[in-house]
């Protein structure tokens, strides 16, 4: 299961995030996603892997171009992030992010800066931070279901099972 | 008022669909990924076999032995579950997949960012991450939010030592590296049946670059003529009043010989204006750029001279590999001083076959050049193949229209 609402603090980053920065090629042919974990973001900032715990993950437009790799995904949540806000993602890896269970919410949220307390609620489509409140692009209820099944794994095992 | 993808996925743009997808494809990196996905959801039959493909492209051959045991892993899911399945040295993904496996107005999704690359056969294809991929496997289908779609209208014709490459460089500088995000972008226009299939692979091959969801071009007379030579047939589509979001107009005459400067690919200059530009290795070759044609531009330049920075060949497939060692260009390369690897994608993501060091400059054919991609602290500029072979000569980058 995952949680569609929570709160957490603000780890901030730029736009144009590319998914060979969230998690570097080199590390990508292994079973063991720690590997991924410990690595994530190395090649953007190896200050921020340590932050990610508890995170609400805030950044700018086209947040995860480029490569279809989902450990870049995959090691987000490793690492500890709750939920990644963008005013906009690249489209695979938005659709990665909801197919292993990690809530992903298109929203534009003004005044953020590191270490700000964000809350959320991804099923209402809102986020406040500072006492303001944004409203979020409503998922569609396929990605509703996929998320809170956990991820498309169990998503499909539910139905396969029946 | 229909865009090529409403008529191919049937609905209006904006609405969700599911939709049975007719060409599933993932290689080694993406579909041992989708395989552990697979196991997790309790190893189920697959809807249909006989349309999915594993194409072993990424690490081919395997750089070390954790590599080659997920290697081992996937080929043998692959026998076993009598899937199409091709092994190192077959070439990359979407290259193969061009080779006769991808019909007009077929659904082809592949777990890749560049899958987009077989909208050159009028076909809807994008790429997807491996979960998807897996959830494809065991249900024969997929969701997609049908997209709006950009508009490109290419009149004109290209001027000498002026690339498809320049052109595809050129229309991602305009969109911006977010332009067309959840859209598609279909090349019509006037000059669209000068274009061969090479060139469409090439266009259609970088508009994720732009963010879109894939790229057409309308299958026509050159659609069928090219798959005749795998004996197929192809229906031609044309152009429906489409409702665009967005027209931009490109003439053809206008273009030069440009590259993407770090760490940006959707920032261009004129190869004239960076010229001089030391580099310390060139790279010709991936699903952008890696097929007999672009092979044959970098030969006829390279040939009878030699080289002055090392310089990496690795075709796209082994029927490219095949035919450059038939016509005897792949003679002229590597007496011109170029290495030649095995088809696959080589470099372009940094894991082997040429990884670059700190400080070093690449110029390179490829799609990408996301910062520290190819190598950490490297710098990476792109272009095409003929602006790669010129500037191989002279160790920097040189406007080919100086060599040509």
């Amino acid at each position: 299961m995952t949680s569609l609402n929570g709160r957490g603090h603000a780890v901030c980053i730029g736009a144009d995030i590319d998914t060979d920065l969230v998690i570097a090629g080199r590390y990508l042919r292994t079973k063991d996603r720690k590997v991924w974990a410990d690595h994530v973001f190395e090649d953007l900032d190896p200050g921020l892997a340590p932050r990610l715990k508890g995170a609400v993950l805030v950044a700018g437009k086209n947040m995860g171009c480029g490569s279809s790799r989902e450990q870049a995904a995959v090691a987000l949540r490793e690492a500890g992030v709750l939920v990644v806000i963008a005013p906009t993602f690249a489209r695979i890896f938005f659709r990665n992010c909801i197919n292993i269970g990690l809530p992903v919410m298109e929203c534009e949220l003004r005044g953020c800066r590191d270490g700000m307390t964000i809350t959320y609620d991804c099923t209402d489509g809102w986020v406040e931070l500072e006492g303001r409140r944004f409203s979020s692009r409503p998922l569609s209820p396929r990605m509703e279901d996929i998320l809170a099944s956990g991820g498309l794994d169990e998503y499909w095992k539910g139905r396969l099972s029946r | 008022m229909v865009t090529l993808s409403e008529k191919i996925l049937g609905a209006p743009a904006g609405t969700y669909i599911d939709r049975k997808v007719d060409r599933a494809f993932s290689h080694d990196g993406t579909g041992i990924q989708a395989k552990i996905v697979y196991d997790r959801m309790g190893s189920p039959r697959l809807a249909n076999p006989s349309s999915v493909y594993i194409i072993y492209d990424h690490l081919s051959p395997a750089n070390n032995s954790q590599t080659a045991e997920l290697q081992a892993e996937l080929r043998q899911f692959s026998r076993h579950e009598h899937v199409h399945f091709f092994d190192i040295g077959s070439g990359i993904c979407h290259q193969v997949m061009s080779e006769g496996h991808v019909l007009p107005g077929e659904i082809v999704i592949g777990a890749d960012s560049h899958s987009c690359t077989l909208g050159a056969f009028g076909a809807f294809a994008t790429g997807v991450g491996a979960s998807d991929m897996a959830g494809i496997w065991v249900s024969g289908e997929t969701w997609l939010r049908v997209p709006d779609t950009t508009g490109f209208i290419l009149s004109g014709d290209l001027q000498k030592g002026v690339e498809w490459k320049d052109l595809a460089l050129s229309y991602i500088a305009r969109l911006g590296m977010d332009g067309a995000t959840y859209q598609a972008l279909e090349f019509t226009g006037e000059s669209t049946g000068t274009i061969p299939m090479e060139g469409r692979l090439t266009l259609c091959n970088m508009a994720v670059e732009a963010g879109a969801k894939t790229g057409l071009f309308y299958a026509d007379k050159v659609t069928a003529r090219y798959l005749g030579r795998y004996n197929l047939s192809a229906d031609e589509q044309s152009p429906d009043d489409p409702g665009y979001v967005r027209e931009e107009f490109l003439d053809l005459d206008d273009l030069e010989p440009v590259c993407a400067v770090p760490h940006r690919v959707d920032t261009i200059q004129s190869a004239g204006c960076l010229a001089g530009t030391p580099i310390d290795q060139v790279f010709i070759g991936t699903c952008t750029n890696g097929r007999y044609e672009d092979l044959a531009r970098a030969a006829a330049i390279l040939k009878g001279k030699q080289v002055r920075v090392r310089t990496i060949v690795v075709p796209a497939s082994m029927q490219d590999y095949l035919k450059a060692t038939k016509t005897g260009i792949l003679a002229d390369l590597i007496q011109a001083g170029c290495v030649v690897g095995p088809p696959g994608c080589g470099p372009c993501l940094g894991a082997h076959m040429g990884v670059l060091g700190e400080g070093e400059v690449a110029l390179s054919t490829a799609n990408r050049n996301f910062k520290n991609r190819m190598g950490i602290g490297a710098s990476y500029y792109l272009c095409s193949p003929t602006t790669a072979a010129a500037s191989a000569i002279r160790g920097e980058i040189t406007d080919p229209r100086e060599v040509v």
